[in-house]
């Protein structure tokens, strides 16, 4: 009987810990599927942030560390110093990487680290039951803004591909979502082709997942995948903010 | 014999750490340690080591983590305020069983404090370097030779315990020359790190450097077999200069600058016909209680001198609990205590002021 | 045993006190004494007051910091005052009279008015006033070998300058000749 489905190599057996509609499970997919179809498991090394993907370490398969809340970056770059021919990786949320981390991200950013940062922005603090985030929409209702978040007083959110797109450290930022089949194959695209950068030395790229968040947003899986089209897309526009290297991927605006 | 150099204490400390096969360097400009990263951007490129000036402390310290989780020697080093951002990575690092070399320059304190030499963060860096339960491995160094030889100790015992390690030098210490023997290069002793992320490799299960345990059972049961660790470094690692001591009534104790202070007061002292002498911590943790323990057989009273307010005589006070009356004569703020004032301080105990 | 010789030096940032300061340490080091050098540090790098304290004895140095010097180099105005009441009785200061026009009422001192700066600029030794008071504070104190002296010349001057060499060379003897 042929095999036409199995779970990758580069993911262990260990059940997610995630909620129902949580599109961590799907990016944790696409991340181990390009492990698995570049070849580079026995030499990859990933970084687990502070939040819901914090126990990242048990589900990938390649060696783990887990980082202090926002310093993946910082670990990452540690680690790349230290072995550059191996190949590293960050998966962070977006108060990790765009609140307590922003230092960090900025500065691994501009240094060109040669590390693979895949961002999850679901615009909401999830393993801390749902406080604001800095991408946290302007009137989005959380635990923090219980009236809406008030842009006077909690500002405005962070688009982060926008405002890496400027540095010359960067190699590729590029914003994609796993909301449909279409948007997951056009995800699967972009995290490969930032971990191939990597492999080729090109500097730092990041994947920017505009993500969803059923369970603090308070919605069902479907409806949350709902508002996630009517809400979050317009502010946080899918696309290619920075290729450096356009004549190599496939990567297209 | 390799020949005597002058070299200051920040600058001898970086090459000792080169030649101690530590290649991956990563900080923050603070004054007074400066030099120590200057001489690290000027060597790294030349041997093709890691010199990356960090965003902030807190990053560097987190560098350091991951460079020592990747299983290379790792550095950094800074001053009092730096190290206060860098206690959440070195919570990290203990709670990971990462070794790595941390370089504390005190300088004045609280807050912004002053740039000139203090020893008041010694609470800090033996009590508190951190959240949660854990040590470090703590060496104070009181002479340029010390911060050479130091390193290497700091690592062997960093990477026999599994625990971060700190020189704990101050600004005195670090900005002046004195004559030293640099290390000759290829005599490093090292360990087999199966813990560390290479990638695996095709070869093993992967390995997760990782200080998160959500059942609380666990993390008790990983807490006290590294506290295991702890007190056999206890057991076996406490050590110290002891200095006239073996007939001493009133002895000293301090570490570091103080100590060099301290020598000098013991002597005139003795001139003066008052058996005085020193008990001079090398490692501040483990604490040397044996030697303070010992010392208590003969000597009537304990002086504790210090560049802070008053801190590690907690520890020689724990050591002797209550066996022998303990005084305490400190200066801070970035002011050294002269040894005509710790001639004073002897005397007046000796008359039983 | 031999008199211990703590020295500071103190003057303005570029008069080379510190240079000078390490010349001393070294000369001390050649004869395989104990040595300390210790500057002052902070945002005063340039321009401002700089000032070191060296410590050359048969025992080992505790503080390394000289808080009551037996030789003392004052090269500006604001050290001159800061410095010569700290003179140890019957120590040496050595004045760059060029730079300062005070003179001391101590009697119980050995105070030296050299105008170091004019001659090292008469002599076309512009930079140089700190090695000519060095030969007087030798002279003076002979506190090492005049092969040590010059041993520790030598290590602080890289090969590469050996021009360098002869003209600091030529204002200790300017110095020493004083």
């Amino acid at each position: 009987m042929a095999v036409v489905f199995e779970r990758p190599h580069a993911l262990t057996d260990k059940v997610f810990s995630y909620c129902p509609g949580c599109p961590h499970g799907i990016v944790h997919r696409l991340v181990a599927e390009t492990i698995d179809e570049l070849g580079i498991e026995d030499r990859t090394i990933g970084i687990s942030p502070v939040g819901c993907s914090v126990t990242a370490y048990d589900f990938f398969a390649c060696d783990m560390v887990e980082a202090a809340h926002g310093r993946a970056p910082a670990v990452a770059t540690g680690i790349k110093r230290a072995r550059p021919d191996n190949i590293v990786f960050t998966y962070q949320g977006d108060g990790d990487l765009a609140a307590i981390g922003m230092a960090e991200t900025v500065h691994a950013a501009t240094r060109g680290e040669n590390i693979t940062v895949i961002f999850i922005n679901n615009a909401i603090y999830g393993m801390t039951g749902g406080q604001m985030a800095p991408t946290t929409l302007p009137g989005q209702i959380t635990q923090t803004t219980p009236y809406g978040r008030d842009v006077k007083a909690a500002g405005y959110p962070i688009r982060v591909c926008e405002l890496l797109s400027t540095l010359d450290g960067v190699a590729l930022a590029q914003r994609v979502t796993v909301d449909s089949v279409k948007h997951v194959r056009e995800a699967k695209k972009a995290i490969k082709r930032a971990f191939e950068n990597q492999v080729n030395g090109r500097g730092y790229s990041i994947i920017e997942v505009v993500s969803a968040c059923p369970t603090n947003w308070g919605l069902t899986p479907s409806e949350a995948l709902c508002w996630l089209r009517d809400n979050m897309l317009p502010y946080y526009p899918l696309g290619v903010y920075k290729d450096a290297y356009p004549e190599e991927g496939g990567a297209k605006k | 014999m390799a020949e005597k150099v002058l070299m200051k204490g920040n600058e001898a400390l970086a090459e000792a750490a080169i030649c101690a096969g530590c290649h991956h360097f990563f900080g923050y400009p603070i004054t007074p340690q400066t030099e120590l990263a200057a001489y690290m951007a000027k060597k790294m490129p030349k041997i093709g080591g890691t010199y990356l000036q960090a965003e902030s402390e807190l990053a560097s310290i987190n560098m350091v983590l991951g460079a020592a989780a990747a299983g290379v020697r790792a550095m950094t080093s800074t001053s009092s305020p730096g190290l206060s951002l860098m206690t959440e990575g070195i919570s990290y690092m203990a709670g990971c069983d990462l070794p790595a070399l941390i370089v504390n320059v005190q300088r004045g304190g609280p807050g912004l404090g002053g740039i000139q030499p203090s020893q008041a963060d010694y609470y800090q860096a033996t009590k508190a370097t951190g959240h949660g339960d854990f040590q470090l491995i703590v060496l104070a160094p009181s002479t340029v030779q010390e911060m050479v030889d130091m390193v290497f100790l700091a690592f062997e015992l960093g990477e026999k315990y599994r625990m971060p390690a700190m020189l704990f030098s101050d600004g005195l210490l670090g900005q002046m020359m004195e004559p030293v023997v640099l290390p000759e290069p290829g005599d490093i002793k090292t360990v087999e790190k199966p813990w560390a992320v290479t990638g695996h490799g095709g070869k093993r299960k992967h390995n997760i450097v990782n200080s998160l345990y959500l059942e609380p059972n666990l993390l008790e049961d990983t807490v006290r077999a590294r506290y295991e660790r702890y007190a056999e470094a206890q057991r076996t690692e406490q050590r110290c200069e002891e200095f006239m001591v073996d007939d001493a009534e009133i002895v000293l104790v301090a570490y570091g600058a103080s100590s060099r202070i301290c020598r000098s007061a013991v002597t005139t002292a003795r001139q003066q016909g008052i058996k005085a002498g020193l008990i001079r911590p090398i490692t501040v943790w483990p604490f040397p209680n044996d030697a303070i323990q010992k010392a208590a057989s003969h000597a009537k009273a304990f002086l504790s001198v210090e560049m802070s307010m008053g801190q590690m005589v907690d520890d020689v006070r724990l050591a002797l609990n209550g066996a022998r009356p303990t005084y305490f004569y400190g200066r801070t703020g970035g002011m050294i205590p002269s040894p005509a004032e710790v001639l004073e301080e002897i005397k007046k105990i000796q008359e039983g002021k | 045993m031999r008199e211990d010789l703590n020295l500071v030096l103190a003057g303005f940032g570029g008069q080379g006190l510190l240079f000078a300061g390490k010349v001393t340490a070294y000369a001390g080091l050649m004869e395989g004494r104990e040595i300390s050098w210790l500057p002052s540090y902070g945002p005063e790098m340039r321009g401002g007051t700089a000032n070191c304290s060296v410590c050359v004895s048969d025992e080992p140095i505790g503080s390394p910091l000289v808080l009551e010097p037996n030789a003392l180099i004052a090269m500006n105005l604001p050290s001159y005052d800061k410095f010569i009441d700290t003179v140890k009785p019957g120590g040496v200061a050595l004045v760059d009279s060029t730079m300062v026009e005070k003179k001391s009422e101590r009697t119980d001192i050995k105070a030296f008015y050299v105008p170091a700066t004019r001659l090292a600029d008469e002599a076309g030794l512009k930079g140089l006033a700190n090695i000519i008071l060095l030969g007087k504070l030798w002279k003076e104190m002979g506190f090492c070998s005049p092969e040590a002296l010059q041993k520790g010349l030598e290590k602080c001057i890289p090969a590469s300058k050996a021009a360098m060499l002869e003209l600091n060379r030529k204002a200790l003897q300017i110095g020493m000749d004083q």
